[in-house]
């Protein structure tokens, strides 16, 4: 009842104060850190100012800290989701409501995912209430190969939940890019080279005209960062040879930071990925022959990429605007397939901390974020949800507006009046 | 002999071009015309079975029983018995399952496997008529490619049978065809002996934005609303009754045979009883006045499908007998799916109505023991107690209610067929999942087991062949 009490107080806090962290202590928490220190068993973790300020075994927050139990179940860090489109999507079908592409627009690079976040979508909250707290939103395919730019956030809520607007651009090698950019490989590989020329001459080369080979002006400009290896690339490919002519791109640009999103066929080319240091997103789901690019695929590529020491992260690339939580059954599904426990977790946390250059996320350790779910079982099986979520240090609420309407019509009970009154 | 009609409707004219024998002639007045209705009939057999006692699993029932440390006898592709222990017979295959769970074989009501296959290449796109708002002349296993990588790739799921629906463009989309989950040369060879005939229609925004709206590229035609659709439905019913008792009338009084129509002879069919109605439905009130249609012209909907607004109406649909076919927790794709949510399976089970777990996904297919674990775990933490053993209902009993197979199929009982899955432990769980799965007694799958993993024609010579999928 204390517990309960202290997180609902916790709670309303948060809500009115969403940027506002307390001093709080997690004790008797069964904690994967993330890090060398693997999982603890009865530990601590002290919270304060947004940010792990002590943990461990022995560890003793100051007194008169709000201390709440986790009866020895799991804590982890926040969950990651790496390839989201959630707050950028209310309705999938409804155009006005969806501003995850704009195939009318003459604009590709310049595009920013980031104008579109709405963090008060409902997507957010039932995003965040399975315990996912960072999310990456690319940009999806419109009118060019190259979607646009994406962007880092946390899943609070908050006006201020982005932490990085323009944190990778989002490019589509594979069939669906090779049709956006005029119907084969070659047309699409030319646009890309041609980008690359357009970002490199800028703005030499649109002094006499506006266009560039591939780019408009605005393009080329905001594509200068990333071409001088300064923003992540983002890749979409499956095919296997398709990952070796992206694995050729980082060889001829050494500076390029280059993650690859699907790779489906990865298995067949870990051992040079894993030279390259070319890390990926994959999805564990995907094991069928979906199209002619992925023939090879199977639920053993998680397996095999992280056996080859490939930095590989994990995301539920279908329905990425209203199922990003279902990464963690993607992760269970992984675990079930061969890879490890640990390596899993990591696949959400540690691993696209890392692809999207995300300071002090993905563990749990002092001086880390306070990104931390209380979960009530094991993190990676479908039977289980978190209790309690922190992001920055503020206890998050665990509504959403389906837990609402649950509530709504638990009960059909209209006898006294329409269910329209009942919330 | 039983006279075959579409031979005079339609093949008369190449069978007066061939000098044919005598069956193709209708001219007989003496002869009742009768519609042949199974012209594509199943073609599949039981493979050869051993006789085989599982023991010591932990047994679910399928119909709310189970046993833990349970025996199952499979004998001549039958179960035989359950119990808690039972004595080899002589001969009998023994396989040791401590601490892995035994469930009747998953049965998919609502997929597209076959109709949309992998690889998903416009050729293969065969799963909507979408050349008219009413197409129940269709029949989704015309459509159907049976070398689609997705059918073994649900049997690693634990899936032993499933209903092949076309897509929900239409008003009325077609005939579904329910199958055996068991790799075959031919449609036939997979169609479930003796299953009945289904017909697919859908409600809502799918019918209206492909014809009314034309998908954007015309101006398009009816239904371009709500009152539309309704209105297509009612029209073609009435045309139905009307066929109906022109067949009825000439059983009665012969004379002259009513002209043959496919697609007044599927609804028909509802209207007999004989073909039953799953319906693509998301709306509680839509649900609703679907019910009432069905009143109005004298059937029954089966099963609603997606039925994402279920936990609604579910005293509604529980008063009516009418299941509901659902995913764990897809919603917001569009408007009519805004309010999904993860209780909905055991809301409707709840209020007493029949619960289905369906997946309309070649990936979802593959898990649906693990939606069924979403949705209970969900339940049971906003107050909703149901028991594992109720909650296989879900999987198999139920969906094989909605497609009257369930005197053959769908639960572990004496004398039905043996169609069930050993898990490696507890499928609800994410890490169990299907070693060995059992259809009409024969093993058919065996995980990690090259040579009981079968391998489509497509994946033959490709990248991947005989990988562990």
């Amino acid at each position: 009842m204390i517990r309960t009490l202290l997180l609902s107080t916790a709670a309303m806090i948060s809500m009115t104060a969403a940027a506002s962290a307390q001093n709080v202590a997690i004790v008797n928490a069964k904690v994967w850190t993330g890090t060398d220190a693997g999982t603890l068993e009865n530990a601590t973790i002290y919270i304060s100012d947004g940010t792990v300020q002590g943990m461990g075994v022995s560890f003793a927050p100051p007194s008169g800290t709000a201390i709440i139990n986790a009866d020895g179940n799991w804590v982890t860090p926040g969950i990651i989701a790496p390839f989201s489109r959630v707050g950028t999507v209310e309705v999938g079908a409804e155009d006005t409501s969806n501003d995850t592409s704009a195939s009318g627009s003459p604009f590709s690079v310049a595009l920013r995912a980031s104008d579109g976040f709405n963090p008060a979508a409902t997507t957010i909250d039932v995003t965040r209430i399975e315990g996912v707290t960072r999310i990456a939103v690319a940009p999806a395919n419109g009118g060019s190969l190259i979607a646009g730019q994406g962007f880092v956030a946390d899943t609070s809520g908050g006006a201020g939940s982005i932490s990085d607007d323009r944190a990778f651009i989002y490019i589509d090698m594979g069939e669906g890019g090779a049709g956006l950019a005029g119907g084969s490989r070659p047309a699409a590989w030319a646009a890309l080279r041609g980008a690359f020329a357009d970002a490199r001459g800028y703005p030499a080369r649109f002094m006499a005209h506006n266009e560039g080979d591939t780019l408009t002006r605005a393009d080329a400009q905001a594509f200068g960062t990333a071409v001088r290896g300064q923003q992540l690339i983002l890749v979409s490919a499956h095919r296997a040879s398709d990952l070796r002519l992206i694995m050729d791109l980082k060889t001829e640009n050494p500076n390029l930071d280059l993650a690859i999103v699907g790779a489906d066929e990865g298995w067949l080319v870990a051992d040079e990925l894993a030279t390259a240091n070319i890390p990926v997103i994959v999805d564990p789901f995907s094991n069928l022959p979906a199209s002619f690019s992925q023939l090879g695929a199977t639920s053993r590529n998680a397996e095999r990429l992280i056996a080859a020491g490939v930095p590989t992260a994990f995301a539920h690339l279908g329905n990425s605007g209203h199922q990003s939580r279902l990464v963690l059954q993607s992760a269970g599904n992984a675990v079930a397939n061969g890879v490890s426990f640990d390596d899993a977790m990591a696949a959400m946390t540690v691993v696209p901390a890392a692809i999207f250059d995300m300071d002090g996320v993905g563990t749990i350790e002092r001086g880390s974020n306070a990104d931390l779910v209380i979960w009530d079982g094991d993190p990676l099986d479908v039977t289980s949800a978190p209790t309690a979520i922190f992001i920055d240090g503020a206890v998050q609420s665990m509504e959403s507006r389906q837990t609402k309407l649950r509530d709504r019509y638990l009960d059909l009970d209209e006898s006294e009046r329409p269910l329209a009154y009942k919330r | 002999m039983k006279q075959v009609l579409y031979l005079m409707a339609s093949a008369s004219v190449l069978l007066a071009g061939c000098g044919s024998s005598g069956s193709g002639d209708s001219s007989d007045a003496a002869e009742a015309i009768e519609i042949n209705r199974n012209p594509y009939p199943s073609t599949y057999t039981a493979y050869p079975s051993t006789t085989t006692l599982i023991k010591d699993a932990m047994v679910l029932d399928g119909i709310g029983g189970e046993i833990a440390g349970g025996d199952v006898l499979l004998v001549d592709g039958k179960v035989s018995e359950i119990a808690e222990e039972i004595a080899a017979p002589d001969g009998a295959t023994v396989i040791d399952a401590s601490g892995k769970w035994v469930t009747p074989g998953i049965i998919d009501n609502h997929s597209h496997l076959g109709v949309y296959p992998s690889p998903s290449v416009s050729a293969h796109g065969d799963g909507n008529e979408i050349s008219g708002a009413v197409t129940a002349e269709v029949w989704a296993e015309h459509g159907i490619w049976p070398h689609d990588p997705g059918f073994p790739r649900a049997l690693a799921g634990g899936v032993t049978s499933m209903q092949i629906l076309p897509g929900s463009a239409n008003l009325f989309g077609g005939r579904g065809v329910t199958l055996k989950n068991v790799p075959a040369r031919t449609v036939q060879g997979m169609k479930f002996p003796d299953a009945p005939y289904t017909l697919k229609m859908a409600c809502g925004e799918n019918p209206k934005r492909v014809y009314g709206y034309g998908g954007g590229r015309f101006p398009g035609g009816a239904p371009y609303s709500r009152m539309g659709n309704v209105a297509g439905y009612r029209m073609a019913w009435a045309k139905a009754v009307e066929y109906k008792r022109k067949w009825d009338k000439y059983a009665d009084e012969g004379g002259d045979p009513p002209t043959r129509d496919l697609e007044l002879d599927t609804l028909m069919g509802v209207l007999n009883g004989d073909i039953l109605v799953h319906m693509h439905c998301y709306r509680a009130d839509e649900m609703a006045q679907i019910m009432d249609l069905g009143d109005e012209f004298g059937y029954k909907v089966t099963s609603f499908h997606h039925a994402v607004e279920s936990y609604k109406i579910a005293d509604k649909l529980a008063e009516k007998g009418v299941c509901s076919s659902m995913w764990a927790d897809w919603w917001g794709f569009k408007m009519e799916a805004y309010d999904g949510i993860r209780e909905n399976i055991p809301m409707v089970h709840k209020a007493g109505a029949c619960a289905i777990v369906h997946s309309d996904s070649d990936i979802g297919i593959q898990r649906l023991n693990q939606e069924a674990a979403k949705a209970l775990s969900d339940g049971r933490r906003s107050g909703i107690e149901i028991s594992n053993a109720d909650a296989w209902q879900w999987l198999s009993a139920n969906p094989a209610k909605s497609l009257g197979i369930f005197e053959q199929t769908g639960s572990l009982e004496a004398g039905k067929s043996a169609d069930l899955v050993i898990w490696s432990g507890d499928p609800f769980s994410v890490y169990g999942q299907a070693e060995q799965v059992f259809i009409d007694g024969a093993l058919m799958y065996q995980r990690g087991n090259e040579a009981m993993t079968p391998v489509m024609d497509f994946e033959l010579g490709q990248p991947g062949e005989g990988d562990l999928k």
